[in-house]
């Protein structure tokens, strides 16, 4: 069927089928054309919007940001794929703000389906939400989608540019398009003459896209294989520009300082101290805290700590203690969603045994290296920002609205970010740099937020507890029931990003646990939503980060007293569930040499949790040594189906587990007052050098599906290191983190 | 008044004053943004740079108080022409954000110039207080081995 027929398939399937939240709009979106976001310059043609070609040679322009997670990379790859560009000569820039670069894949995956046993129908409908992506304008690098979402694009993106580049050569040639080959950026005749494509692009630009097929995945030459990364030479070398790197011509430093009780107000400031001090220009009233600018970041921070405000209180409860009574008083109320109901989960199975646990996991901060920052230029008619940023539109957006211009006088620029890990799909820091831009019209001014801004200024991964009843018989687990009570960061955030607050079951809630392959006859799962309003966004893996720990930890607790190998355990449970993520399982006992027997001075743990698409099992290993516990090696299976760039999958698994590690090992948010007890990395420590493990990791290709990698590593760390950690020493903890129950090397 | 500072082989009259950090100094006022900020405590490691070969946090670090000759990441080789243990860390792809490599490349460069061939031991303990989020720490070992192989070669 031609790519046109299969967009009016899908067209007609978005308006026959109710979707909650958007499907009105929706049909009407996805029949209407997107508008090219690109805007060639004299000489340049935009053949379409991912790949400009201009006296340059070819850039690709990436719908996602590169937030470490090699997108850039491998979104290169899968266009220069079929394009036939060699690989040096590729230029990758992230694309403008635009409707066209919406992220399709990401809206597919947030239905209440665990997506492992998803059938056609499923399938279907998550290829319908994904419309509401493009209808809710999300061009947002998050969910772990970018891959899932440009693989067959960005192919297509190079497959149809290339062939109508041969069309523009055949005239020239006088040749049929077929007779015509490709090869490093020109189009080559059977006799040996040659035309780049930079010499055919203004031709092309006149020419209607054919309709192409793509080539088959034996064919390929650039997917599949370790490609250098495109930034790697920059990030070597400092000349990789970060948003905190914009440099411009009068440009001035500004500092923020914003009320640490969040959510409260400002009732005055006395700034006679800080106008004073060296390299001052301006102090802003931003309401809630001030910014200061000055001639250098520091001295600006300086001034900013010298200027005496009268802060208000906050509105969220007063203490740690308050917030999780608050979480727990959810689970007196009705739950907002059942999305796994099977058998009779009320009813204890006859001769089994009664296990009943309860969790509770800590708020987190995202800590990116790059702490928050933006530089914005206010000429009075148009405002330019360069912001790392996940979501360019969403950021537009807020800054034109926040200084009075249409979103069409706002430029973004995307430069790489120093961490995002779902903390730059927020738009607050883009505003505050906009908002102090006003006040200096004319001229740029970059504004960076302190560690100690960025740590108690969140949009903090929810803290959240989980109460498990579970029963085991025969060696077998024979009923699961878990509830997990927590903020919804989906309303939340959702009602941040999209301007409403959707309804209905919370998937983000309950995922990586009522999503898991495990054939238990009694297995319910139930959310409950709770009504305490901290700021809490999108935190790498999202509900997975904190649901794993609890449901797997819980699945642990029941092998151990089914008398089981907490391995087999699981395998045996998932077995004829779901193959692939067996086989990662099995992957992990053979690499870690599993024995389930112990040794004296080790401990060994075990998890796994399916998210974004991709089932990932690990093995923690945890040693007594004289200076604590070292998390001391890790083995780590994984099967994302396909596997587009090995070196970046496996350093994504490394990465995200570590991600994971630091947090259940270290990481915890509190709050007095409101304002968070956390504000800088000795408050807020990580894994180092001497305290990541050895770690291996094998990838399978049995998934059926193309899954996710830079999420998938993270939640079944944490789990895996409390069932370590309870092999190591027979106590069981189930709160994090960590290193508040164990001497954990630090 | 002017403080002068030598920096990657160039001297500067720096117009500031002398208690701005060295960090702060390099990339607000010389435009060497290579040297990241991170945390201002000396706890991350990001703004890692030299003074006459040492690794020191140049958040730490005020202008009046640079007792040598500063080398930063820019200092250290360009793109074109990168030093032995930067094309390690491309060799080994090390970075993901990348945010922190400039510290820790900095870091590892000072201990290869002290200890040409570092065990993992030695690695951990110069390596430590370096952080990065994104957890690329296995690959900066292999790097900082490689690299060390290649210096000796």
């Amino acid at each position: 069927m031609s790519r046109i027929g299969k967009i009016a398939r899908r067209t007609f399937l978005v308006g026959s089928a109710a979707i909650a939240g958007g499907v009105a709009f929706g049909v009407y979106y996805a029949k209407k054309g997107m508008a090219n976001p690109l805007q060639p310059a004299q000489g340049e043609s935009a053949l379409n919007p991912y790949v400009l070609i201009d006296a340059r040679g070819v850039t690709l322009i990436a719908p996602r940001a590169e937030m470490g997670q090699g997108s850039h990379t491998t979104l290169a790859a899968l266009v220069a794929e079929e394009l036939d560009v060699a690989w040096e000569d590729i230029r990758v820039i992230h694309g403008p703000p635009g409707q066209a670069y919406y992220n399709h894949a990401m809206f597919g995956g947030i239905l209440p389906f665990p997506e492992y046993s998803k059938g056609a129908l499923a399938d279907r409908i998550g290829d319908m939400a994904g419309y509401l992506g493009k209808a809710l304008q999300t061009q947002i690098t998050g969910g772990s989608s970018s891959m899932a979402d440009g693989f067959e694009k960005m192919r297509h993106a190079g497959a149809t540019a290339r062939e109508t580049l041969k069309l523009a050569a055949a005239k020239r040639f006088d040749l049929k398009a077929s007779e015509l080959k490709t090869e490093d950026g020109a189009v080559i005749a059977p006799d040996g003459r040659r035309l780049t494509y930079v010499e055919l692009a203004p031709a092309a630009a006149e020419i209607a896209p054919p309709d192409v097929d793509l080539r088959p995945a034996t064919e390929w030459k650039y997917l599949g294989t370790s490609m250098p990364r495109i930034d790697v030479v920059g990030k070597s070398t400092g000349t990789a520009a970060f948003g905190i790197d914009t440099r411009l011509d009068g440009m001035v430093f500004a500092a923020l300082r914003i009320n640490p009780q969040i959510g409260g107000a400002m009732s005055g400031f006395d700034d006679t101290k800080a106008r004073e001090m060296p390299g001052v220009i301006k102090i802003v009233d931003l309401g809630t805290g001030v910014a200061v600018v000055a001639s250098n970041t520091w001295l600006a921070m300086k001034a900013a700590e010298a200027v005496e405000i009268d802060w208000e209180t906050s509105p969220h409860p007063d203490t740690h203690g308050a917030i999780f009574d608050t979480i727990r008083a959810a689970f007196d109320i009705d739950p907002n969603s059942t999305l796994r109901d099977d058998g009779d989960a009320d009813t204890l199975p006859e001769g089994a045994t009664l296990i009943e646990a309860e969790y509770t996991a800590p708020y987190l901060a995202h800590a990116t290296m790059e702490p928050m920052n933006a530089t914005a230029l206010f000429t009075g008619e148009e405002l330019i920002l360069w912001s790392g940023n996940q979501a360019p539109i969403l950021h537009r957006k807020h800054c034109a609205a926040a200084v009075g211009l249409e979103p069409e006088a706002v430029t973004v620029h995307t430069p790489y970010m120093g961490g995002g890990f779902g903390r730059r799909g927020e738009y607050d820091y883009s505003v505050y740099a906009a908002r102090v831009a006003k006040d200096l019209k004319g001229r740029p001014v970059q504004l960076t937020w302190s560690r100690e801004e960025d740590m108690s200024h969140d949009f903090y991964r929810p803290g959240g507890i989980g109460r498990f009843r579970g029963a085991v018989k025969d060696g077998r687990a024979v009923l699961l029931d878990g509830r997990i009570a927590a903020q919804s960061c989906l309303r939340q955030g959702g009602a941040r990003m999209m301007g409403f607050e959707s309804g209905g079951p919370d998937r983000a809630l309950v995922e990586g646990a009522f999503d898991q392959p495990y054939a238990i006859p009694n297995h319910r799962i139930r959310g409950h939503i709770a009504d305490v309003h901290l700021p809490v966004g999108f935190w790498r893996s999202v509900g997975s980060s904190l649901n794993a720990f609890m449901y797997d930890s819980f699945l642990d607790e029941m092998a151990h007293a089914a008398g089981a190998d907490p391995l087999d355990f699981r395998y045996q449970l998932m077995k004829d569930e779901h193959a692939p993520s067996a086989a990662c399982l099995a992957a992990v006992r053979e690499m870690s040499g599993w024995t389930g027997k112990k040794t004296a001075g080790i401990g060994r743990g075990v998890a796994f949790c399916y998210s974004f698409g991709t089932p990932v099992a690990q093995v923690i290993e945890v040693q007594d040594t004289p200076a604590g516990i070292r998390i001391a090696r890790a083995w780590i299976a994984c099967d994302p189906g396909t596997v587009l760039d090995p070196s970046i999958v496996e350093a994504q698994m490394i990465g995200g587990m570590i991600y994971g590690l630091s947090a259940a090992a270290f990481g915890e948010i509190t709050f007095t007052g409101g304002a968070a007890d956390q504000l800088n990395f000795p408050d807020y420590d990580a894994l180092r050098m001497h305290t990541t493990p050895e770690t291996q990791v094998r990838v399978l290709t049995a998934n059926p599906r193309l899954g996710g990698v830079g999420e998938p590593g993270t939640p079944p760390s944490m789990p895996a290191l409390a069932n370590a950690l309870f092999d190591l020493t027979g106590k069981r903890v189930r709160d994090l983190p960590l290193a508040k129950a164990f001497d954990l090397m630090v | 008044m002017t403080i002068p500072l030598t920096v990657n082989g160039t001297r500067h009259a720096v117009d500031l004053p002398g208690d701005v950090p060295l960090l702060w100094v390099l990339r607000d006022a010389l435009n060497l943004t290579g040297t990241k900020y991170g945390c201002g405590v000396a706890a991350c490691g990001a703004c890692t740079v030299q003074i006459d070969g040492q690794a020191v946090r140049s958040c730490q670090v005020a202008l009046s108080d640079v007792w040598g000759e500063v080398t930063t990441i820019e200092g250290l080789g360009t793109p074109d022409a990168m030093a032995a243990i930067q094309q390690a860390w491309v060799d080994h792809q090390v970075a993901q954000c990348g945010y922190c490599q400039s510290g820790q490349i900095m870091q590892a460069a000072a201990l290869l110039a002290e200890t040409p061939d570092p065990t993992d031991d030695q690695i951990d303990a110069a390596m430590q207080g370096n952080l990065c989020r994104c957890g690329t720490y296995p690959r900066i070992r292999a790097a900082i081995h490689t690299a060390a192989r290649s210096i000796k070669a």
